[in-house]
C-alpha cells in the first residue's frame, strides 16, 4: 500500500513536471530574453538597443487573423499613447509563411504601410522568439518593464469584437500600473486568437 | 385532428431533423458549465472553433465523422463557433449550410473570453483550435489546443465511454 501510494505520488510529480516543461514559456515575474528581429523596414530591432524605453509592449501579432485585425487600431492608439511615455509596442509575427502565406514578410511590410503602423512590426522568421516567451496565440501580450521582467501577459482588453463596449482595459492597466510605479492589477487574462501557425519541424 | 397535427408536428421535426440545422442555437457560459459539470451520461464533445480558422475548418471532417460513427452511442459532439456576432447571419449559417454539416453547432453569445475560458479548461491559454472531450459522470476530461486527428478524438471518446 505505502509503495503504491508512494509510487502514484512519484507518477503525480513526474506528470506535474512534464505538463510544466510542456506549457513552456515566461510566467509574470520571469525575465524575458532580448532578440534581434527584422523590422519591416528591414533594420534589425533589439529591446537593448531602445535606449530611452521604460518598458516594453511585446504583441505578437499577424496580418491574417481576425483577432489580430480587430486590434490593429487598438494597438495603433496604444503606442501613439504610450511609447512617449517609455513603453513602445513591439509587434512580432511568429507564423510560418508557408502554413499562412498572408503573414509572409512581404505581406507585414505591406500592412504595415497600408494601415501606418508607427510601431515596429518584426518577423520571428525561426519562431524562436515566440517558443520562448511562449506565446500561443495572436494577439498575445507581454509587458516587460525596464528589466525585461514580465509584468503582465494576456489580452489586451475583455472585448475584441467592440471597441466601444470594451469595460475592462487589461493592457492599458498595466501599463499605466507600472508608471505609477505600481503592481499590476491583474497579471494574466486570457483571450481568444489564432492559434500560431507552427512550421512542422518547429514543435 | 389533434392525431393529425400531432402527425404533421412529428413529421415536421423529423424532416428538420434530417434536413440539418436550420438556426443556430446562442449558448452563455453556463450552457458550458452545464455540460461540463452535469451528471449525465453523455460524453460531450465540445469542439471550439471559427468559419475563418484554416486549421479548425481542416479538423471538421473529424468531427462529422465522429459524430456519425457514434450516433447510437451516448456522444454528443458539439461544434462551439467564436466567430464575431456580426457574423453569424453572414458567414456562419451559410458555412453550416454549405458544408451540410451533421454536428450540433451553436454560437457562443459571450463578449469577455477572459471570463469563460477557464470554464472550458483552466490549461487553455485562448488559441483556437481547441477541443475538450468530457464526460462528467465519470469525471473525464481530455483538452486539446491544437488541430486533432481522428484518432484522438476517437481514443478520447472510447476511454470516455470505458470501451
Amino acid at each position: 500500500m505505502k509503495q503504491a501510494l508512494q509510487l502514484s505520488l512519484l507518477f503525480f510529480l513526474f506528470s506535474a513536471v512534464s505538463l510544466w516543461a510542456q506549457s513552456g514559456g515566461y510566467r509574470v515575474g520571469d525575465e524575458a530574453r532580448d532578440f534581434n528581429l527584422k523590422n519591416v523596414d528591414g533594420k534589425t530591432v533589439s529591446l537593448g538597443k531602445m535606449k530611452k524605453a521604460k518598458g516594453y509592449v511585446v504583441i505578437f501579432t499577424c496580418n491574417h487573423c481576425p483577432f489580430a485585425v480587430a486590434y490593429e487600431d487598438r494597438i495603433i492608439a496604444l503606442h501613439k499613447k504610450y511609447a512617449k511615455k517609455g513603453f513602445p509596442v513591439i509587434a512580432i509575427n511568429p507564423n510560418d509563411k508557408d502554413i499562412q502565406p498572408a503573414d509572409s514578410y512581404e505581406n507585414m511590410q505591406k500592412r504595415a504601410k497600408e494601415k501606418g503602423f508607427p510601431f515596429v512590426y518584426l518577423y520571428d522568421e525561426t519562431q524562436e522568439i515566440a517558443r520562448a516567451y511562449g506565446a500561443t496565440r495572436t494577439p498575445h501580450v507581454y509587458l516587460l518593464d525596464k528589466n525585461r521582467r514580465v509584468r503582465y501577459i494576456g489580452a489586451i482588453d475583455d472585448n475584441h469584437e467592440e471597441p466601444n463596449a470594451v469595460k475592462e482595459r487589461y493592457l492599458e492597466n498595466a501599463i499605466e500600473a507600472l508608471l505609477a510605479g505600481k503592481e499590476v492589477p491583474r497579471t494574466e487574462t486570457k483571450a481568444i486568437g489564432c492559434t500560431i501557425k507552427w512550421r512542422a519541424s518547429a514543435k | 385532428m389533434r392525431k393529425t397535427l400531432l402527425l404533421l408536428l412529428v413529421t415536421t421535426f423529423t424532416f428538420s431533423l434530417m434536413k440539418g440545422q436550420d438556426t443556430i442555437p446562442f449558448i452563455k457560459s453556463a450552457q458550458l458549465s452545464a455540460w461540463r459539470s452535469g451528471a449525465s451520461d453523455t460524453v460531450y464533445v465540445l469542439n471550439f472553433w471559427a468559419t475563418w480558422c484554416a486549421p479548425c475548418v481542416a479538423e471538421l471532417p473529424h468531427f462529422e465523422k465522429l459524430h456519425a460513427e457514434y450516433s447510437q452511442k451516448p456522444v454528443r459532439v458539439v461544434l462551439v463557433s467564436t466567430d464575431f456576432r456580426r457574423d453569424v447571419d453572414r458567414r456562419l449559417k451559410p458555412f453550416v449550410e454549405r458544408h451540410a454539416l451533421k454536428s450540433h453547432v451553436v454560437f457562443l453569445d459571450e463578449k469577455t473570453p477572459n471570463d469563460w475560458i477557464d470554464v472550458v479548461a483552466t490549461e487553455w491559454s485562448g488559441a483556437i483550435p481547441a477541443t475538450l472531450v468530457v464526460q462528467p459522470k465519470k469525471k473525464f476530461e481530455r483538452f486539446f489546443e491544437r488541430q486533432v486527428h481522428y484518432e484522438d478524438l476517437e481514443k478520447a471518446v472510447q476511454e470516455a465511454l470505458g470501451q
